[in-house]
């Protein structure tokens, strides 16, 4: 008797792991729209959270006036959004399952950059497909091809870009004070920022530089660490269908991690394995802790910015206290295309879901999202660079920082390939800085990112030097 | 879990020879009737998915990508892939090390240790020590993640601020350490409750007669006590070695990390097949820990039976 109930214990103990195993097969309808008129927004936004701004705007401005407006038309419709406050990664991966399953929201947020592996996998369709009528839409008349690319792949249109962003370097002007350089402050090569990082490690309590590094950040440590620093040795990551490898400009980019975060103890090697080391970060530069920082203009219109529950790490005196310049290359002249400053863009935008039981219903909603009137209308919560240029050139120029970040970074700016390997690749150079960050050296962190590298696209789709 | 109740040694009555046949007297086709529904449920939801998880196994499919649409028949390629990769190795030595430390040495022990100490008390005391052991088993496992990462915290933990000494990242300078004893924290209260119910099914009698031949408080517990709650020590270490070995829960605290220094299986199968979209892969692994799984309660089987034997 006992042992036959000890193997039932010891089978249905086994069956945990059996079903862990099964992670990949759901086929189960989740998040689906139920009714006909039903429809589901969900994005990577919460009011009292990440982007706090974007989920309010669409708690308490897009629903209720497109509800209003299809009430008064004799045709009511329910719009749900569905809030996620979470990392980036997280978010992808339920976006994935999601769409796997069959089920997701109507309308999803996501980063212009899994276009190409969510389209590979069919889990969306050309905006076209989806909905016929979005080809007819007057708004792509006001968003430039550039910006339109964020959410293309092989030629075709998967989305409605919310906008562009651009990376900059951001710097606690009481510090710089306090350590005796200019708040005026436009360094001009590398060493000239690792100069202002040595004036300030003599600051107590304060970590001179946060330069995104490690794999626990995920892409922010591609995007604000190793691909600005790339663009800065005149290298770019995909170039002429080649995937750069283990050149000099990674070891550039690597021994410049080594000199921060372990030969000369500018930045906080710690910081960059905690698992929430971003948000640690961003809350340390807002209490005076880090003195120079990497980051997009997200950063400053929504991590620290001072209105009341925009920001997650509000710093009152943002104005006056937080400077921010161009990110300089290695040296004067030797950043990508020949440039002096480099800077990364990415772009989010919306997509329709494939899956939709009321796909142009879904289309009409996500048009009128964008349109002139909704934007202008999130504008007056937080502004940000929009994708429409008449929407831009009537809000922007009330905002010097984002008329700075359009008129000086975009026009250097420089794109992440829309490629499906890039997240794979991304991954392994996340690992290589790690690598360093944790003392490894450069020589190794280069072969094994070089060798990950070569696995993932293949080494015929390699390029070193 | 209720069949633990019924183990003790004193009521077991070992039947020999031929099973009697068709007790319940309800003839073959009615009894299969009975049987059915359960035997539908795991058809579903384990021989299925176990055997899905054999073919996915064999393909490259994975969560995006050209893949997810249409993946490819690979063979044996994941399981030669996984098997000489090195952070397949450096999981599975991490896990046997999580396992053998927190589960096999640390929950046991703490638990039986437990369980001896308060075996004679009665009342408020044992209430509280109880409950308060059985705390920390029943709190949702996210509710107990916040609690550990507020009391290990780097700045403004409350262990910081207890030994002052603000600034120290235990969760990034011993990693594994702490998950252990993260571990042992949230399982004791298993083999405590265990060890309880066993420790009063030893016969007082034989007690008592050890206590008159003279026997001191450590040849009482390995002449007379061990050796009736035997049984009850193989099941507990099977149980909590499986449990162990499949937990999730110390991906709450580290995510696997710093790195990869906190990589358990079951967080290295997670990050390969979700995060890291290689399904395909980690169906694979997933079927490797499975086995591994199945030795090890093969194991335990055996040993049981040895047991029984002599």
């Amino acid at each position: 008797m006992k042992r036959t109930r000890q193997t039932v214990a010891v089978l249905s103990t086994v069956a945990l792991a059996g079903a862990l195993a099964a992670c990949g097969s759901s086929d189960s309808q989740s998040g689906e729209a139920g009714g006909s008129t039903e429809l589901k927004i969900t994005t990577n936004a919460i009011a009292g959270g990440k982007n706090a701004a974007q989920a309010e705007w669409i708690e308490e401005w897009v629903i209720p006036n497109f509800e209003k407006m299809k009430a008064d038309a004799g045709a009511p419709v329910k719009v749900i959004f569905e809030a996620q406050g979470v990392d980036d990664e997280d978010y992808k991966t339920k976006l994935a399952l999601d769409l796997q399953s069959g089920g997701g929201a109507d309308i999803i947020g996501i980063d212009g950059i899994w276009t190409g592996e969510f389209a590979e996998a069919q889990y969306i369709k050309p905006l076209e497909e989806v909905a016929a009528d979005s080809a007819n839409w007057d708004g792509w008349q006001q968003i430039p091809e550039a910006v339109q690319q964020a959410l293309s792949f092989e030629g075709k249109v998967y989305g409605v870009p919310q906008g562009a962003d651009g990376r900059v370097l951001y710097y606690n002007k009481d510090l710089f004070k306090e350590a005796g350089l200019p708040e005026d402050w436009q360094p001009k090569s590398w060493d000239d920022v690792l100069d202002a990082g040595r004036a300030l490690k003599a600051l107590d309590g304060v970590t001179p530089i946060q330069l995104n590094a490690g794999t626990a950040m995920g892409e922010a440590t591609t995007m604000q660490g190793a691909l600005p620093m790339l663009a800065g040795t005149g290298e770019l990551i995909w170039e002429d269908g080649q995937w750069m490898g283990d050149t000099s400009g990674l070891r550039d980019v690597l021994n410049l991690y080594k000199t921060i975060y372990v030969d000369e103890g500018l930045g906080d090697p710690i910081l960059q394995q905690e698992a929430a080391g971003r948000d640690n970060s961003f809350q340390m530069f807002a209490d005076k802790q880090i003195g120079i920082l990497l980051e997009g203009d997200y950063f400053w219109r929504s991590v620290i910015n001072p209105e009341e529950g925009v920001g997650t790490a509000p710093m009152a005196d943002r104005d006056t206290e937080v400077g921010y310049t161009l990110i300089p290359a290695m040296k004067s002249g030797e950043g990508v295309f020949g440039q002096d400053y480099v800077s990364m863009s990415g772009g989010a935008g919306r997509v329709l879901n494939p899956n939709s039981k009321n796909p142009d219903l879904a289309w009409e909603l996500l048009a009128f999202m964008n349109s002139p009137e909704a934007i202008e209308a999130q504008a007056a919560g937080t502004l940000t660079i929009s994708a429409r240029d008449d929407v831009n050139k009537k809000l922007l120029s009330s905002d010097p920082m984002l008329t700075w970040v359009s008129e000086n970074v975009l026009p250097i700016t420089a794109y992440r390939p829309g490629l499906a390997e890039y997240p794979q690749v991304s991954t392994a150079l996340q690992q290589a800085t790690l690598d360093v960050v944790t003392g490894g050296d450069v020589e190794s962190a280069a072969s094994t990112y070089l060798s990950t590298l070569e696995g993932v696209v293949g080494a015929d789709s390699v390029r070193s030097s | 879990m209720t069949q633990l109740s019924t183990t003790a040694p004193g009521k077991r009555q070992p039947r020999r020879g031929r099973r009697a046949e068709d007790v319940a007297g309800l003839g073959k086709a009615r009894a299969s009737l009975f049987v059915a529904p359960s035997l539908i449920l795991i058809g579903m939801f384990l021989i299925f998915p176990a055997i899905w998880t054999v073919y996915l196994g064999m393909t490259d499919y994975r969560l995006t990508g050209t893949q997810a649409v249409s993946p490819q028949f690979v063979g044996f390629d994941n399981y030669t892939h996984a098997l000489g990769d090195s952070s397949f190795w450096h999981s599975l030595r991490i896990t046997v090390i999580f396992v053998f430390l927190s589960g096999v040495v640390g929950q046991s022990l703490l638990g039986f240790a437990l369980a001896w100490s308060i075996r004679n008390l009665k009342g408020l005391w044992k209430a509280i020590v109880e409950g308060l052991a059985l705390a920390a088993w029943v709190i949702p496992s996210s509710v107990v993640a916040f609690l550990w990462i507020a009391l290990l915290d780097r700045r403004g933990g409350t262990l910081n601020t207890l030994l002052h000494t603000d600034g120290k990242a235990w969760l990034i300078d011993n990693p594994l350490m702490w998950i252990v004893i993260f571990n042992i924290w949230v399982g004791t209260a298993f083999s405590m409750q265990l060890f309880s119910s066993a420790l009063s099914a030893v016969p007082p009698s034989q007690l008592e007669s050890a206590k008159m031949a003279g026997a001191n408080g450590w040849q009482q517990l390995r002449d007379v006590v061990l050796p009736n709650i035997k049984g009850h020590i193989l099941t507990n270490t099977l149980l909590i070695t499986l449990w162990t070995f499949n937990t999730f829960t110390p991906y709450l605290l580290t995510a696997g990390g710093p790195g990869s220094s906190t990589e358990i299986l079951s967080v290295y199968i997670y990050k390969t097949a979700i995060p890291g979209g290689q399904l395909g892969l980690g169906a694979a692994i997933s079927l490797i820990m499975l086995l591994i799984n199945l030795v090890v309660a093969l194991f335990y089987l055996r040993v049981a039976k040895g047991k029984k034997g002599s």
